[in-house]
């Protein structure tokens, strides 16, 4: 690898770090009684309120359909997956250390790979919770479950719930496609492509061109 | 002979109905034109631009509306009970009420005035006396509730009160009534030699705004009527208005009419702190209650104070000046720079306007026309700056539009005088419906007032509304005053007695509101966290319930072992954590009031079963869908019952 494509593969290892702090996922809940909508942020670590008591107050309006309390400590997933973002963040780093193509190959599909089961993972909780309603809640509506869109949105009852990456799912993307970038690079850069680069003095343009190519 | 008697009586008949002819065409001309709809309406969803405060007047409360549309927010339980939010009723509440006269239900709330930072309003909070049982209360602004009362002693009737400095270093309290000072057993016909005013200097804590009585000042016995603080280069001053200087005790209307000129008091604040500091008061004794609640513990403690601090004016060189003011004044209020007093006769036929600079002059030169129990009398001419002659009839209030103009409210001839301060010269005037009191600008008192509208809040409706029966609305009316004519947009109709009224934009106030009280931080002694800490505990014959509430049940909901005679207090923790998301609670025969409580918040019902049997109780603030299930019921038993105690939600 460049040393410019390990420099890039550094930072695709690094940039994770800042999921440790901003979330990954949001789920919006907006209704006639709630203009200024409930939030719900979901982080590698934590689950959290968009703002005050959101949580809180989301777990309270739940009661009246039945669904589980959502209660972080409950949750696995949430235990496990700051150790699987670190060991990537290790793993990345080494790769640009070694600078073997293969090995970054290896993080990148490894990472994607990852990233499939995360969200089939989502999906499941996402399932349970608004299907596996309590028998005796006090709205029963025949057909009705409550699952929210695993990404999207989506009417229920008298909520549009919306569900979206949020800052720390775009980084998850960002380092994807950064280190795939980075795996792709060529060590010895044609000529021609090299004219082209002086055309544009930025080197990052030409990152991008070999990508594509 | 017959017929020459009839000349000047048929002549006067004339002119006074030519007077009054005037006056009622004015007012018919004086119909609104233009789109004036446009000026006050706010659209569904938008917020208007000013908070407007208005006193409840004998209603004893705050009224909250917005400007310029006029329309009612709220209404501020201060001195006067409210069932509707269990202020006064409640346990935690009940304390508020308290002064050295014991629980006192109601007041007579006069004149709001908002706290000051350099002195222009801060949107902190909101100070208002009761004039009755004499008090000053402190709305706190960010809950929009009264969150602390302090009695005055040596006082009655305190009218003159609550204007702030321009740093709300203090708010200061008078006493329309003098009395004895200490009060006792006297003829009343002693009045002259026995009875005294006493003006009262409220500090404010700079973080809190808690208040304290710093010092009274013993003054002549006159009726204390209005005051404003000085500011800018007036700083440090404090003037009241006074009359009756007659020291009349009978018949008023007519023996305290009777002297040309009454006083303006000039208090020199800063020279009475020295004083205090050098120990030249007399602790005096004293007994007021001091009311604070707290919003941790979600409960009022009054403590009954023991003593003031008393500086006799007539000991104490340099610290009161007397201004003398035509006629029997009401207002005493100074401009934007600080540099003139304008006193409000309201017998007067012209407004004096005093110059603060000249005013210290005289004081420097002994331009005195006389003393009057010791304290000099500053003659007339050398503080005026000047009289606006002609203004109308019964001068009562001036406010400020930043803009070198003052407004003037007339009672009598009904109407608002523009006038200038560069000549005092009328620029502009416009009928009230009808004689109006007090008048509001935005910061019109301040030293930045947001001159764009002025607010008559008048004393009588007449025919401007529907009829009500014999008792009418009382009314406000908004005028624009971006011109150079005032224009009047709405008439707008307000609770009790509207008096004084303050209005400030309404982002300073917005910005800083507290939604909801957290509950982990809620120190009630009686308060339940979580449905875990529900629980019934019997001392006797005292029951206390610990209850929460959240939608759309109540924990616990069936209450057995009650008996007739027990002192029942149901204490309610409201868990919820949302924004407007209050519950109530009412129980039936309650012989008091019922619980309006607020997201993470404990108040406490007293309720003493008088009959055996199933007693309902149920939530009174439509909270949710299933609002309607939230409900419980409580068992009474016969005295002596075996039935145990247990409470539960199953």
């Amino acid at each position: 690898m460049k040393p410019l494509a390990r420099i890039l593969f550094a930072t695709a290892s690094l940039i994770l770090i800042a999921t440790f702090i901003v979330p990954i996922w949001s789920i919006q809940l907006d209704a006639p009684q709630y203009p200024e909508g409930l939030g719900m942020k979901i982080y590698i670590n934590a689950i959290g309120s968009g703002s005050g008591n959101d949580l809180e107050n989301i777990n309270g309006l739940n009661h009246y359909i039945g669904m589980k309390r959502i209660e972080p400590e409950a949750i696995p997933e949430l235990k496990i997956m700051p150790y699987i973002i670190g060991a990537l963040i290790g793993f990345g780093l080494l790769v640009a250390a070694v600078g073997r193509r293969s090995l970054a190959w290896t993080w990148v599909a490894m990472f994607i790979a990852i990233g499939i089961v995360g969200m089939w993972d989502f999906y499941q909780w996402e399932y349970d919770y608004g299907h596996n309603l309590n028998p005796h809640a006090a709205i029963k509506i025949e057909g009705m479950s409550y699952q929210p869109p695993l990404i999207g949105s989506k009417q229920l009852l008298n909520f549009t719930a919306h569900s979206y990456p949020d800052i720390g799912g775009w980084i998850v993307g960002g380092a994807i496609l950064l280190g795939a970038c980075a795996a792709i690079m060529k060590r010895n850069t044609p000529k021609i492509e090299k004219k082209k680069m002086t055309n544009k003095s930025n080197p990052s343009y030409a990152v991008l061109e070999e990508a594509v190519l | 002979m017959k017929a020459k008697m009839w000349i000047p009586a048929v002549l006067s008949v004339v002119i006074v109905g030519a007077y009054f002819y005037g006056c009622s065409t004015q007012k018919e001309t004086a119909a609104v034109s233009g789109d004036v709809a446009s000026k006050v309406y706010v659209p569904p969803g938008k917020y208007d631009e000013f908070y407007n405060f208005v006193s409840g007047g004998f209603s004893g409360q705050l009224s909250v509306y917005g400007l310029p549309s006029g329309r009612l927010f709220r209404v501020i339980p201060v001195f006067s009970v409210d069932p509707e939010k269990g202020w006064g009723f409640s346990e935690e509440t009940k304390p508020m009420l308290n002064t050295s006269h014991g629980f006192v239900p109601w007041d007579d709330a006069h004149h709001p005035e908002l706290s000051q930072t350099d002195g222009v309003p801060d949107g902190r909070w909101v100070f208002i006396n009761g004039n009755n049982t004499p008090r000053i209360a402190r709305i706190d602004l960010t809950t929009f509730r009264t969150a602390e009362i302090i009695e005055l002693p040596n006082s009655s009737g305190n009218h003159s009160s609550p204007f702030t400095t321009e740093n709300t270093e203090y708010v200061v309290a008078g006493t329309r009534f003098s009395l004895p000072i200490p009060n006792n057993d006297v003829p009343i016909s002693t009045y002259k030699e026995n009875f005294k005013g006493a003006l009262s200097f409220v500090k404010i804590d700079k973080s809190t705004g808690g208040m304290e009585i710093a010092f009274q000042v013993l003054v002549p016995g006159f009726d204390y009527d209005l005051a404003h603080a000085g500011k800018g280069p007036s700083h440090g001053w404090m003037f009241f208005t006074s009359y009756n200087s007659e020291q009349a005790n009978t018949l008023l209307e007519v023996n305290a009419s009777q002297n040309d000129k009454d006083f303006i008091a000039a208090i020199n604040w800063k020279k009475a702190e020295e004083y205090i500091a050098q120990g030249k008061f007399k602790e005096m004794p004293a007994k007021y209650a001091h009311n604070v609640f707290n919003d941790k513990t979600h409960s009022a403690t009054s403590t009954m104070m023991q003593s003031v601090k008393m500086l006799n004016s007539a000991e104490c060189p340099g610290l009161i000046y007397y201004l003398p003011t035509p006629k029997s004044p009401h207002g005493a209020d100074v401009d934007p720079t600080g540099e003139y007093i304008v006193g409000g006769g309201k017998l007067a036929t012209v407004i004096p306007v005093f110059s603060f600079s000249k005013m210290i002059k005289a004081i420097e030169e002994k331009k005195f026309d006389k003393e009057v129990d010791g304290i000099p009398v500053i003659n007339y001419q050398a503080a005026l700056a000047g009289e606006v002659e002609k203004p109308g009839l019964g001068p009562l209030h001036t406010e400020f539009d930043g803009k070198g103009n003052a407004y003037t409210s007339f009672f009598v001839s009904s109407e608002i005088v523009k006038w200038s301060l560069k000549d005092f010269k009328v620029l502009d005037r416009v009928p009230t419906y009808y004689s109006i009191g007090h008048l509001c600008i935005p910061g019109g008192d301040s030293k930045k007032p947001w001159g764009k509208y002025v607010i008559a809040y008048n004393k009588i409706t007449k025919d401007r509304y529907l009829p009500t029966g014999p008792e009418l609305t009382q009314s406000a009316q908004l005028f624009d005053i971006s011109g150079d004519k005032m224009k009047l947009l709405l008439d707008f109709p307000t609770i009790g007695e509207p008096h004084y009224a303050q209005a400030i934009p309404a982002e300073l106030v917005t910005k800083n509101q507290k939604r909801i009280f957290q509950l982990k931080e809620n120190e009630h002694p009686y308060g339940a966290k979580g449905e875990k800490e529900a629980r019934v505990e019997r001392k006797g014959k005292e029951v206390h319930i610990y209850m929460t509430m959240i939608r759309s049940h109540f924990m616990p909901d069936n209450i057995e072992g009650l008996q007739v005679g027990d002192d029942v207090y149901f204490h309610i923790t409201n868990l919820e954590q949302d924004w407007d998301v209050p519950h109530g609670f009412a129980i039936m025969g309650a012989d008091n009031s019922e619980l309006l409580i607020m997201p993470g918040e404990t108040q406490t019902l007293k309720w003493s079963p008088k009959q055996v049997g199933i007693v309902p109780f149920y939530c009174s603030d439509f909270c949710s869908a299933l609002h309607q299930e939230m409900q419980g019921y409580v068992r009474v038993s016969p005295i002596g019952s075996k039935v145990e105690l247990t409470a539960n939600t199953r």
